[in-house]
């Protein structure tokens, strides 16, 4: 059975049936009330009162049966299933409509359901959370059985070597061992990250600054609109652009000056990934900026200060902790882009200074392990999850402090 | 005043006048990158919007359902896109009464002739270049309308490849991101601000929901890759697997503009209905929620157009492989617009350059459509309490 044919089964079946049971519901109700009795809710929620009688049984059999059938212990086929839960439906509503009478909470008993309901979609966000941590973790346990966490951390090749040759059920072909060193993804990561910042931190700040304190109301009305459209662009776009005109322009420039650059340099990605950030930092710091209250700069002009004086020395100062919780999203963001380095980026990790030369970042290993024919339990696809716990740790980190410091500072100005 | 002072003073209006300049510079550069990125990508991409087409003899003989290349003289057959010659048999097979008879109309050009009539780069001899610009001469060539592009799946050949099934494709995707977070999202935004107590459950959740917010979109990719697929089993590549995965991601940003704007509304619209006997979800069904749908719809429009343009995520649960055929349902492998611009921006022949810039004039027309909708809707119906 397709999963079009349930969609199908439920629109057409369940829901004209669930009406035919709202509609009874509320009759009898109605009916109770014509002869005088005092309905305790609005005669709708009886309607519901007997919808939550029909599903609710059918719904939490059906989840012990899916729990069960997925563990294995039983296995019924499908056509007896679908009559089992018509069954439950039918019981349930027959049961829900003889409960149905004037002095029935109905209402209460409906909220109550809501609440629950509303809960567990509360819950799914917590669900989320886990099954990235789990996901990510246990794959990564599997990967630090292979290969020792320490030689990780501070290894400084990365060469999957006959892993790979493993991992197509050729191992031992070609004795090379693999090694599973990240310092160079990492020195490669963070290099492009630091390019990106360069970038996005002066553009973007000066541009808040420029909106904050100078710009008239008529600019703002272009600037923010144009800011947000950069902010949109999805980024396989950015990595087009990256690969197919910066990359080859750095090369250029490079050679008109006598160096020599790959295609995949580190420069072309990491200054489209400050583009990219741009109207990140300057939204972000245009809010803080704009936070600060008048009072401050009125103060400050008193004492006779030009404007840029002002904001040097009293409207940065103050909006600090501001920009650098601003500053922080950003880096987590830089450091967990993914299709910019992906196309403009090399593959081949290279521990080096040389921001021309081509070097890999974490993502481009995630996806360049995951997306190929791969056995899913060698040694270099695990090694994606253990690449993303550590990418996991390191924004959750960013983002922890991050949202310290913007809270301190929300307390400081009472926003 | 004396004469260091007012120097001083002149010192500092300049420097005044230096920042400035300085902060302006800023904001124009980022304009002036804006401007740069649009006309690059414009003017790489125009020219995949007409493509070549061929005006040849055609005579269908017996022989051409066996050969197809025999159609055509052997001399321009070369110059036809063999995608032409593929479809041949089958259209045949299906107008018997063509056998025998010959037309002149006007065919799919090869792609590298294609590349060669727009000036570009091409893998054209000579030889080739001669007879084309003979054909041009006698006005047998021309750059038609590119409708290929837009109901033509990937293909192997440049010049017949188009966005088709990766449209269809997002459509499909999208269905199932919105269907499952729209509802998840705005329920969860009631709860939280209409229903929890303010406890360290409520706090933690709220923590979490902000930490989602910001984890990159790739470790979705990995919980998709782990969970979805090789725990529940969802086939690889459907276009369910990559919808829920996108629909965890774009969670949380419904939850947040969704409190958003259930917040906006009034306390005293609330404490009138409680008023007049009114339940909790009696309060927010009948009043609060209707209130704060457009800033919902915002909020969801925006998350849409977010998840829409999203690659990473995807490209992990095998949503970059060649898909010809446009999906028909949501279990068959399918691949979306920005997959599509990857596996072509990868490709190793050059007419695909061109297509995969198309492909992103298109997407960022869909897109920026979308997010002037949301501003739109904003504007609209913005209610100041």
């Amino acid at each position: 059975m397709t999963l079009e044919y349930l969609v199908l089964l439920f629109c057409g079946g369940l829901i004209p049936l669930a009406y035919a049971a709202h509609y009874l519901g509320r009759r009898r109700a109605v009916a109770d009330m014509r002869q005088g009795e005092r309905l305790n809710s609005p005669p709708s929620f009886y309607g519901w009162y007997v919808i939550v009688w029909m599903f609710l049984p059918a719904l939490a059999a059906s989840a012990v049966f899916a729990v069960l059938q997925m563990v294995g212990v039983l296995s019924v086929p499908l056509p007896v299933v679908l009559v089992g839960f018509l069954v439950l439906v039918a019981g349930g509503a027959w049961l829900g409509l003889h409960r149905v009478h004037a002095s029935l909470r109905a209402r209460k008993i409906v909220e109550g359901v809501i609440r629950w309901l509303l809960f567990i979609a509360t819950c799914i966000s917590i669900f989320t959370t886990v099954g990235i941590v789990l996901s990510v973790i246990f794959e990564a346990i599997k990967f630090f059985n292979m290969v020792s966490f320490w030689e990780f951390i501070t290894g400084t090749t990365w060469s999957p070597g006959s892993a790979f040759l493993e991992g197509a059920g050729r191992g031992g072909e070609q004795a090379t061992e693999a090694q599973f060193g990240s310092v160079p993804i990492f020195a490669g990561t963070f290099m492009i990250t630091f390019i990106a910042m360069c970038v996005a931190l002066p553009v973007g700040l000066l541009a808040a600054i420029y909106m904050a304190e100078y710009a008239g109301q008529t600019l703002r009305g272009v600037a923010k609109p144009a800011l947000e459209v950069l902010a949109g662009i999805p980024t396989v776009v950015y990595g087009f652009f990256a690969a197919i005109t910066v990359s080859p322009l750095v090369v250029r420039l490079a050679e008109s000056i006598g160096l020599e650059a790959a295609y995949t340099n580190a420069l072309a990605p990491g200054m489209v990934m400050g583009i990219m950030i741009i109207p990140f930092i300057s939204s972000l710091s245009d809010d803080v900026i704009s936070s600060i209250p008048q009072s401050l700069r009125e103060g400050s002009f008193a004492l006779g200060t030009t404007r840029s004086e002002t904001v040097k020395q009293v409207v940065l100062p103050a909006a600090f902790p501001g920009i650098v919780s601003a500053f922080l999203l950003a880096v987590s963001r830089a450091l967990g882009e993914t299709m910019i380095v992906v196309m403009a980026a090399g593959l081949r990790p290279n521990l080096t200074w040389n921001p021309l030369e081509g070097m890999t970042t974490v993502t481009v290993r995630i996806v360049d392990a995951l997306t190929g024919d791969l056995a899913f339990d060698s040694a270099e696809t695990l090694s994606a999850f253990a690449l993303g716990l550590t990418l996991l740790a390191v924004t959750l980190v960013l983002n922890v402090i991050s949202a310290v410091v913007i809270r301190r500072f929300k307390q400081q100005y009472e926003m | 005043m004396d004469k260091s002072s007012l120097k001083r003073t002149r010192m500092r209006y300049r420097r005044e006048r230096r920042f400035k300049l300085f902060c302006l510079s800023a904001l124009v550069l980022a304009g002036i990158i804006l401007v740069v990125f649009f006309a690059d990508i414009i003017s790489k991409g125009y020219t995949a919007f007409w493509q070549a087409q061929i005006k040849v003899e055609a005579s269908y003989t017996q022989d051409v359902k066996e050969m197809p290349f025999l159609a055509v003289g052997e001399e321009v057959s070369e110059l036809v896109s063999r995608s032409w010659f593929r479809g041949l048999p089958r259209k045949l097979n299906q107008n018997p009464e063509l056998l025998g008879t010959s037309q002149t109309q006007w065919v799919l050009a090869d792609g590298a002739v294609d590349q060669y009539l727009k000036d570009k780069p091409n893998g054209l001899s000579q030889k080739e270049k001669d007879l084309v610009d003979r054909l041009q001469e006698q006005d047998r060539t021309r750059l038609a309308f590119n409708t290929y592009f837009f109901v033509n799946g990937d293909s192997n050949l440049p010049e017949s490849s188009g966005i088709f099934s990766a449209a269809v494709g997002t459509v499909y995707v999208m269905i199932v991101t919105m269907a499952f977070s729209l509802p998840t999202g705005v329920l969860t935004a009631i709860y939280l601000e209409e229903f929890a107590q303010d406890n360290w459950l409520t706090r933690s959740i709220e923590v979490n929901i902000n930490n989602l917010a910001a984890i990159p979109s790739i470790l979705y990719g990995l919980l998709g890759l782990a969970i979805f697929i090789n725990y529940v089993g969802i086939p690889r590549s459907s276009a369910l697997a990559g919808g829920l995965t996108l629909g965890l991601m774009s969670l949380p940003i419904i939850i947040i503009s969704s409190r958003a704007a259930l917040r906006a509304v009034p306390d005293s619209i609330r404490e009138a209905a409680f008023g007049v006997g009114a339940s909790r979800w009696q309060v927010v069904a009948h009043h609060v929620l209707p209130m704060s749908i457009p800033g919902i719809l915002t909020g969801s429009i925006i998350a849409l157009a977010q998840a829409m343009g999203e690659t990473a995520p995807l490209l992990l649960v095998g949503m970059m492989a060649f898909i010809p055929d446009a999906p028909s349902g949501f279990t068959d492998a399918a691949t979306v617009m920005p997959a599509q611009i990857y596996t072509w921006s990868s490709a190793a022949l050059r007419p695909y350059a061109e297509r995969t810039a198309a492909a992103i004039l298109v997407l960022l027309a869909v897109l920026i459509l979308l997010n002037l909708t949301a501003v739109l809707l904003r504007k609209r119906y913005e209610r100041k309490w």
